[in-house]
Protein backbone atom coordinates (compact mmCIF):
# COMPACT_ATOMS: atom_id res chain seq x y z
CA UNK A 1 0.00 0.00 0.00
CA UNK A 2 1.13 3.53 -0.72
CA UNK A 3 0.00 6.46 0.57
CA UNK A 4 0.14 10.55 0.60
CA UNK A 5 -1.53 13.49 1.98
CA UNK A 6 -2.00 16.45 0.68
CA UNK A 7 -3.57 20.02 1.65
CA UNK A 8 -6.20 21.17 -1.48
CA UNK A 9 -8.80 23.49 -1.58
CA UNK A 10 -8.92 23.68 1.82
CA UNK A 11 -9.24 19.97 2.60
CA UNK A 12 -6.69 17.46 3.28
CA UNK A 13 -7.00 14.55 0.22
CA UNK A 14 -5.47 11.27 1.78
CA UNK A 15 -4.88 9.10 -1.28
CA UNK A 16 -4.64 5.65 -1.26
CA UNK A 17 -3.55 2.96 -3.48
CA UNK A 18 -2.55 -1.18 -3.66
CA UNK A 19 -4.24 -3.14 -1.09
CA UNK A 20 -4.99 -2.17 2.03
CA UNK A 21 -5.55 -5.39 4.38
CA UNK A 22 -4.45 -6.68 7.92
CA UNK A 23 -0.69 -5.63 6.63
CA UNK A 24 -1.47 -2.32 5.83
CA UNK A 25 -4.76 -1.15 7.50
CA UNK A 26 -3.19 -0.09 11.01
CA UNK A 27 -0.60 2.87 8.53
CA UNK A 28 -4.30 3.30 6.65
CA UNK A 29 -5.84 3.98 9.93
CA UNK A 30 -2.89 6.28 11.57
CA UNK A 31 -2.98 8.39 8.63
CA UNK A 32 -6.71 9.23 8.48
CA UNK A 33 -7.15 9.47 12.57
CA UNK A 34 -3.91 12.02 12.04
CA UNK A 35 -5.94 13.97 9.08
CA UNK A 36 -8.90 14.24 11.27
CA UNK A 37 -7.16 15.41 14.13
CA UNK A 38 -5.34 17.99 11.50
CA UNK A 39 -8.13 19.80 9.02
CA UNK A 40 -11.54 20.63 9.77
CA UNK A 41 -12.02 18.34 5.73
CA UNK A 42 -10.66 15.32 5.18
CA UNK A 43 -11.13 13.51 1.36
CA UNK A 44 -10.11 10.03 1.25
CA UNK A 45 -8.88 9.00 -2.25
CA UNK A 46 -9.52 5.20 -2.43
CA UNK A 47 -9.27 5.49 -6.99
CA UNK A 48 -6.13 3.57 -6.68
CA UNK A 49 -7.32 1.10 -4.56
CA UNK A 50 -7.05 -2.18 -5.82
CA UNK A 51 -8.08 -4.24 -2.96
CA UNK A 52 -9.76 -3.24 0.49
CA UNK A 53 -10.82 -6.20 3.14
CA UNK A 54 -12.57 -5.33 6.47
CA UNK A 55 -9.46 -4.07 8.10
CA UNK A 56 -9.21 -1.23 5.44
CA UNK A 57 -12.72 -0.65 6.09
CA UNK A 58 -12.76 -0.74 9.81
CA UNK A 59 -9.97 2.03 9.63
CA UNK A 60 -12.68 4.04 7.25
CA UNK A 61 -15.21 3.84 10.10
CA UNK A 62 -13.17 4.52 13.17
CA UNK A 63 -11.54 7.92 11.19
CA UNK A 64 -15.27 8.62 9.95
CA UNK A 65 -16.43 8.10 13.33
CA UNK A 66 -13.78 10.15 14.96
CA UNK A 67 -14.42 12.87 12.36
CA UNK A 68 -18.27 13.05 13.26
CA UNK A 69 -17.40 13.51 17.13
CA UNK A 70 -14.78 16.57 16.08
CA UNK A 71 -17.08 18.45 13.48
CA UNK A 72 -14.63 17.42 10.51
CA UNK A 73 -16.48 17.04 7.44
CA UNK A 74 -15.23 13.55 6.40
CA UNK A 75 -15.64 12.23 2.81
CA UNK A 76 -14.57 9.25 0.48
CA UNK A 77 -13.99 10.01 -3.43
CA UNK A 78 -13.18 7.93 -6.47
CA UNK A 79 -14.32 4.37 -5.13
CA UNK A 80 -13.49 1.99 -7.80
CA UNK A 81 -15.35 -1.07 -7.99
CA UNK A 82 -13.27 -2.96 -4.94
CA UNK A 83 -13.97 -0.49 -2.83
CA UNK A 84 -16.85 0.03 -3.59
CA UNK A 85 -18.43 -3.76 -3.63
CA UNK A 86 -17.29 -4.28 0.20
CA UNK A 87 -18.77 -0.80 0.87
CA UNK A 88 -22.48 -1.68 -0.42
CA UNK A 89 -21.80 -5.59 1.05
CA UNK A 90 -21.14 -4.02 4.42
CA UNK A 91 -24.45 -1.10 3.65
CA UNK A 92 -21.61 1.38 4.70
CA UNK A 93 -22.15 3.17 1.27
CA UNK A 94 -25.56 4.89 2.79
CA UNK A 95 -23.06 5.53 5.77
CA UNK A 96 -19.98 7.16 4.22
CA UNK A 97 -20.49 10.86 2.40
CA UNK A 98 -19.00 9.37 -1.34
CA UNK A 99 -17.86 12.01 -4.13
CA UNK A 100 -17.40 9.86 -7.75
CA UNK A 101 -14.33 12.50 -8.13
CA UNK A 102 -12.19 14.61 -6.17
CA UNK A 103 -13.56 17.85 -7.91
CA UNK A 104 -17.11 16.99 -6.80
CA UNK A 105 -15.48 16.97 -3.00
CA UNK A 106 -13.61 20.15 -3.09
CA UNK B 1 -13.34 -37.09 -6.19
CA UNK B 2 -12.90 -33.49 -6.46
CA UNK B 3 -10.14 -31.84 -8.73
CA UNK B 4 -7.43 -29.94 -6.83
CA UNK B 5 -6.74 -26.74 -7.57
CA UNK B 6 -4.34 -25.43 -5.50
CA UNK B 7 -2.42 -26.47 -2.15
CA UNK B 8 -0.96 -23.60 0.04
CA UNK B 9 0.71 -24.07 3.46
CA UNK B 10 1.94 -20.31 4.79
CA UNK B 11 2.59 -19.02 8.33
CA UNK B 12 -0.04 -17.28 10.07
CA UNK B 13 0.74 -13.83 9.57
CA UNK B 14 -0.77 -10.68 7.87
CA UNK B 15 2.71 -10.05 5.37
CA UNK B 16 1.74 -13.59 3.99
CA UNK B 17 -2.06 -12.58 2.83
CA UNK B 18 -1.36 -10.88 -0.04
CA UNK B 19 0.68 -13.82 -1.94
CA UNK B 20 -2.01 -16.35 -0.73
CA UNK B 21 -4.44 -13.96 -2.36
CA UNK B 22 -2.89 -13.50 -5.10
CA UNK B 23 -2.44 -17.37 -5.78
CA UNK B 24 -5.76 -17.47 -5.33
CA UNK B 25 -6.75 -15.75 -7.54
CA UNK B 26 -4.94 -16.92 -10.14
CA UNK B 27 -5.97 -20.09 -9.99
CA UNK B 28 -9.58 -19.30 -10.03
CA UNK B 29 -9.15 -16.89 -13.08
CA UNK B 30 -7.69 -20.02 -14.31
CA UNK B 31 -10.73 -22.43 -13.66
CA UNK B 32 -12.93 -20.20 -15.52
CA UNK B 33 -14.32 -17.90 -12.87
CA UNK B 34 -15.37 -14.68 -13.75
CA UNK B 35 -13.49 -11.67 -12.28
CA UNK B 36 -16.22 -10.43 -9.91
CA UNK B 37 -16.71 -14.12 -8.80
CA UNK B 38 -13.04 -14.12 -8.13
CA UNK B 39 -12.71 -11.03 -6.35
CA UNK B 40 -15.66 -12.36 -4.06
CA UNK B 41 -14.10 -15.40 -3.38
CA UNK B 42 -10.30 -14.23 -2.74
CA UNK B 43 -12.19 -11.47 -0.12
CA UNK B 44 -14.13 -14.62 1.63
CA UNK B 45 -10.66 -16.28 1.87
CA UNK B 46 -9.23 -13.52 3.16
CA UNK B 47 -11.37 -12.81 6.00
CA UNK B 48 -11.63 -16.20 6.96
CA UNK B 49 -7.50 -16.36 7.03
CA UNK B 50 -7.27 -12.95 9.27
CA UNK B 51 -9.97 -14.61 11.49
CA UNK B 52 -7.40 -17.27 11.97
CA UNK B 53 -4.09 -15.09 12.67
CA UNK B 54 -6.64 -12.47 15.05
CA UNK B 55 -8.89 -14.79 16.92
CA UNK B 56 -7.45 -18.53 16.35
CA UNK B 57 -4.45 -18.24 17.07
CA UNK B 58 -4.41 -14.47 18.41
CA UNK B 59 -1.41 -11.94 19.50
CA UNK B 60 2.01 -13.64 20.14
CA UNK B 61 1.34 -17.08 18.96
CA UNK B 62 2.82 -18.64 15.57
CA UNK B 63 1.57 -21.44 13.61
CA UNK B 64 0.50 -22.03 9.68
CA UNK B 65 -2.82 -21.91 7.47
CA UNK B 66 -3.55 -24.42 5.46
CA UNK B 67 -5.89 -23.70 2.31
CA UNK B 68 -7.07 -26.20 -0.33
CA UNK B 69 -9.29 -25.62 -3.09
CA UNK B 70 -11.03 -28.30 -5.08
CA UNK B 71 -13.21 -28.35 -7.84
CA UNK B 72 -16.24 -30.45 -7.45
CA UNK B 73 -18.25 -30.15 -10.60
CA UNK B 74 -20.21 -26.74 -10.34
CA UNK B 75 -18.97 -26.18 -6.98
CA UNK B 76 -15.74 -25.03 -5.46
CA UNK B 77 -14.85 -26.58 -2.62
CA UNK B 78 -12.39 -24.43 -0.33
CA UNK B 79 -10.79 -26.10 3.01
CA UNK B 80 -8.77 -23.74 5.29
CA UNK B 81 -6.94 -25.77 8.50
CA UNK B 82 -4.63 -23.64 11.38
CA UNK B 83 -2.96 -25.64 14.56
CA UNK B 84 -4.51 -23.14 16.64
CA UNK B 85 -6.54 -24.02 19.91
CA UNK B 86 -10.01 -24.90 18.88
CA UNK B 87 -12.47 -22.29 18.77
CA UNK B 88 -16.43 -22.62 20.17
CA UNK B 89 -17.92 -21.84 16.49
CA UNK B 90 -21.38 -21.34 17.94
CA UNK B 91 -19.41 -18.21 19.16
CA UNK B 92 -18.57 -17.25 15.83
CA UNK B 93 -21.66 -14.72 14.39
CA UNK B 94 -21.90 -12.17 12.17
CA UNK B 95 -23.14 -8.44 13.66
CA UNK B 96 -25.97 -6.77 13.19
CA UNK B 97 -24.50 -4.32 10.01
CA UNK B 98 -26.79 -1.12 11.66
CA UNK B 99 -24.24 -1.34 14.44
CA UNK B 100 -21.71 0.93 12.73
CA UNK B 101 -18.66 0.34 14.31
CA UNK B 102 -14.87 -0.33 13.15
CA UNK B 103 -14.60 -4.37 12.93
CA UNK B 104 -16.78 -7.42 13.03
CA UNK B 105 -17.53 -7.46 9.05
CA UNK B 106 -15.39 -10.57 8.68
CA UNK B 107 -17.86 -13.36 9.20
CA UNK B 108 -20.63 -11.35 7.34
CA UNK B 109 -18.42 -11.19 4.29
CA UNK B 110 -17.43 -14.54 4.38
CA UNK B 111 -20.94 -15.89 4.65
CA UNK B 112 -22.27 -13.44 2.22
CA UNK B 113 -19.75 -14.49 -0.53
CA UNK B 114 -19.75 -18.13 -0.33
CA UNK B 115 -23.03 -20.18 -0.42
CA UNK B 116 -22.03 -22.43 2.35
CA UNK B 117 -19.81 -22.15 5.47
CA UNK B 118 -19.06 -24.32 8.74
CA UNK B 119 -16.40 -25.71 10.73
CA UNK B 120 -15.78 -29.14 10.30
CA UNK B 121 -14.51 -31.79 12.58
CA UNK B 122 -10.72 -31.43 12.69
CA UNK B 123 -8.50 -33.96 11.82
CA UNK B 124 -6.19 -35.47 14.89
CA UNK B 125 -3.55 -32.93 15.38
CA UNK B 126 -5.30 -30.16 13.77
CA UNK B 127 -7.00 -26.95 15.48
CA UNK B 128 -9.79 -25.68 13.22
CA UNK B 129 -11.19 -26.73 9.88
CA UNK B 130 -12.98 -24.25 7.90
CA UNK B 131 -15.07 -25.66 4.57
CA UNK B 132 -16.75 -22.94 2.56
CA UNK B 133 -18.43 -23.53 -0.92
CA UNK B 134 -19.15 -21.54 -3.94
CA UNK B 135 -21.23 -22.61 -6.81
CA UNK B 136 -19.94 -21.30 -9.98
CA UNK B 137 -22.30 -23.71 -12.29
Amino acid sequence: MEHSVREEGGALVACFSGEVDLEHSPTARQVLLDCVDRSSKVLVDLSGVEYIDSSGVASLVEAFQKAKKSGVEFALVSLNDSARRVLELARLDKVFTIYDTLADGL
Amino acid sequence: MGEPLLELRFPARAAELKPARHAVKEVLLASGCADAVARDIVLALDEACQNVIRYAYGPGREGDISLTIERKGDELVFVLTDWAPRIDPSKVRPRDLNDVRPGGLGTFLIQEMMDDVEFVDPPPGCGNVLRMVKRIG
